[in-house]
Parts: structure tokens; sequence; C-alpha cells
């Protein structure tokens, strides 16, 4: 009886009932990654200009894929000339790009976190974290995972607008032992 | 595994009555399993992931909130054109956008002013939600986010 599983451990009842689960989970969740925006919950049907609206999947199938938020590895889009959003509105406006890494030491057991400036400021400026959301001084920002949960920090964008916080390996990317010069966050 | 089950149940007095309750069962699991599985899909939004309501004064004034696609804008503008020529804070229901200021050409009025999008005398295309939507940040296919969203 050692090759017995947790599995079998079960009532018929509650394996099946898994079973189900499982297999209605995996039979809806490929169908229509981006709902139309009259099944979407959020939009009026009533609105007589709904059907002027673009719908996500028009646009969004077209971008590179990936596999949270959007479904849409949006740095790709960028990096790649799929898209290529405006910088500004007005000529005078200084559009500053940073190439430089941060490596943040986190004190848990996942891999250290490589924080890359240029991805984020291909999108942001400055201003946008410094100094309200993040110091300048490496080490100055009492940055936690617990706080970011709760929307601070990386969470002000992460978990909102860009990838979500469930993908933990593609911000701690750096082993403890290592010395950070491998591939960065993305 | 289950043959043997079978064997053993089909042994006994009941053998019968007990594997046609056993199969009632496990359509009962099923007819379960996939209630809830698609009770689960189907429970809240299933709104774009990062659509924003903004409704600090829609219900109030008997317009339908208004739905801000983020997927829709980054496509054509950097987050930084938003965030910081135009001002918008980046925490859902924390700018005080009105229509005064908008047709005057402040926040979403820098560009939905007629000419590089659609003019604010298009009421409907942006005053879409369900009436009575809160304000704040929805959507997510694996996350809806923390409350503060």
């Amino acid at each position: 009886m050692s090759s017995m599983t947790a599995a079998d451990n079960l009532c018929p009842f509650h394996r099946s009932l898994i079973i189900a689960v499982l297999v209605a989970f995996c039979g809806t969740a490929g169908a229509g990654q981006w709902q139309p925006l009259k099944d979407d919950g959020l939009h009026d049907t009533t609105n007589p200009s709904l059907e002027v609206l673009q719908n996500p999947a028009d646009a969004l199938s077209r971008l590179p894929a990936d596999t949270a938020g959007n479904k849409v590895d949006w740095v790709r889009a960028v990096r790649d000339g799929y898209i290529a959003p405006r910088s500004q509105l007005r000529d005078n406006t200084p559009v500053r790009i940073l190439d430089s890494k941060i490596l943040m030491n986190t004190r848990g057991s996942l891999p250290r976190v490589r924080f890359d400036h240029e991805p984020h400021t291909r999108l942001l400026d400055c201003s946008n974290c410094h100094e309200q959301i993040f110091k300048s001084k490496a080490g100055d920002t009492p940055v936690s995972m617990s706080a970011i949960l709760d929307g601070e920090y990386c969470g002000v964008c992460h978990g909102a607008v860009s990838f979500p916080l469930t993908e933990c390996n593609r911000c701690h990317t750096v082993p403890h032992d290592g010395d950070g010069s491998g591939q960065g966050a993305q | 595994m289950t043959v043997t089950v079978l064997a053993k149940v089909r042994s006994d007095g009941d053998g019968v009555r007990q594997v046609q309750q056993r199969r009632t069962n496990i359509v009962r699991a099923w007819a379960l399993g996939l209630a809830l599985a698609l009770a689960w899909n189907s429970s809240g939004s299933l709104a774009e992931y990062a659509d924003v309501i903004l409704n600090r004064y829609a219900d109030r004034a008997d317009v339908r909130p208004v739905i801000f696609p983020h997927w829709f804008h980054r496509i054509r503008y950097q987050c930084r054109v938003c965030h910081t020529e135009l001002g918008f804070a980046m925490r859902a229901g924390s700018n005080d956008i009105t229509m005064d200021k908008i047709t005057a050409g402040s926040y979403c009025g820098a560009c939905h002013n007629g000419e590089i999008a659609w003019s604010p005398d298009n009421c409907d295309l942006c005053h879409s939600a369900v009436p009575g939507t809160p304000t704040g940040t929805r959507g997510g296919h694996q996350t809806t986010g923390p409350g503060r969203y």
C-alpha cells in the first residue's frame, strides 16, 4: 500500500467533487480571455453608446501574450515596437530614462529583488515614485510585502494596473548567495 | 482500487443498493462541483484588469459613473503623461475631477477636447458604468487587489 496517494484516501464523493471543480475551471478558464464590455458586469447594457466602445480583445489579442493582469506583456509590447505610446503632450516636458538597478535585500526566504529602473522609466517619470512613494537613497524606504499587498510602495501599481502580486518570481529573481549580475526583473 | 471496492460492496447483502448510492453520490458531487466552479467564476465583476470607476459625483448628479479603461489608454500614452503632465494622482478616488475642470482642459479634458479624443459632450462614452458602482480599481484575472484598490 505504499503507492497509495492522498486522493485514494478520499471518499468517492469528495474525489469526484474535486475532479468536477478542476474540470469546470479548466473548461472555463481558457474561454474568452477578455470579456466583451457588454458581459463584464461593469458596463451598463442599457447604454445606447456601448456598441461604439472598443472591446478589449480587439486590441489586446494582437499584443505579446502574458498570463496575468491584462494578459499582455506590456514591457515587451513597448520594447519590441508592438505599440509606441506617446511620452508627452507638451514639447518641453522632460522624458528621463534611467538605466540602473537596485538590489533590494529581502529578509524572507524568497530570492532578493532586483529593481530595474529602465523598463519603469520607459513608462513613468521619476516624480511618480520619488520622493513620496520611495526615497531616492537606496535602503531608506521600509518596503515590505505586507505593505505592498496593502497597496503601498510597489503595490501602488502592481496589483492594480501593472502585473499582479501573484507573480512572485518576476521580482524575486536574485538568489541570496548570488552577486545580482543575472537577468533583471521585468 | 475501484474494482476492489466494488467487489467488496457486491459481496454484501445490500450490494446493489450501495452501488446505486455510490453512483448517486458521484453525480451529486459532479453537480455540486460544477455549480461551485461556475459560481466562483461569475462572482464579482469580470471587468478588464485595471478598469477604474469614477463615482465621486456621478451618482449624485444622476449620471452613470465613469469607467476609465487603463488598457485602452496605455496603448496610446505612457503612464507619465496622465500621472505627471496631467496631474492624476495614482490612487483611485483621490482626484477631484469635475466636468467644469474637464471642459476647461484639465484632467481628461487635456485630450478629450474634440481634437485628440472625443469631446466631453459625448456623455455616454465615458459615463458608461452600471449606476451605483463604487469608485475604485476593478478587474483582474488573478487578483482583485487589496481592499484599498
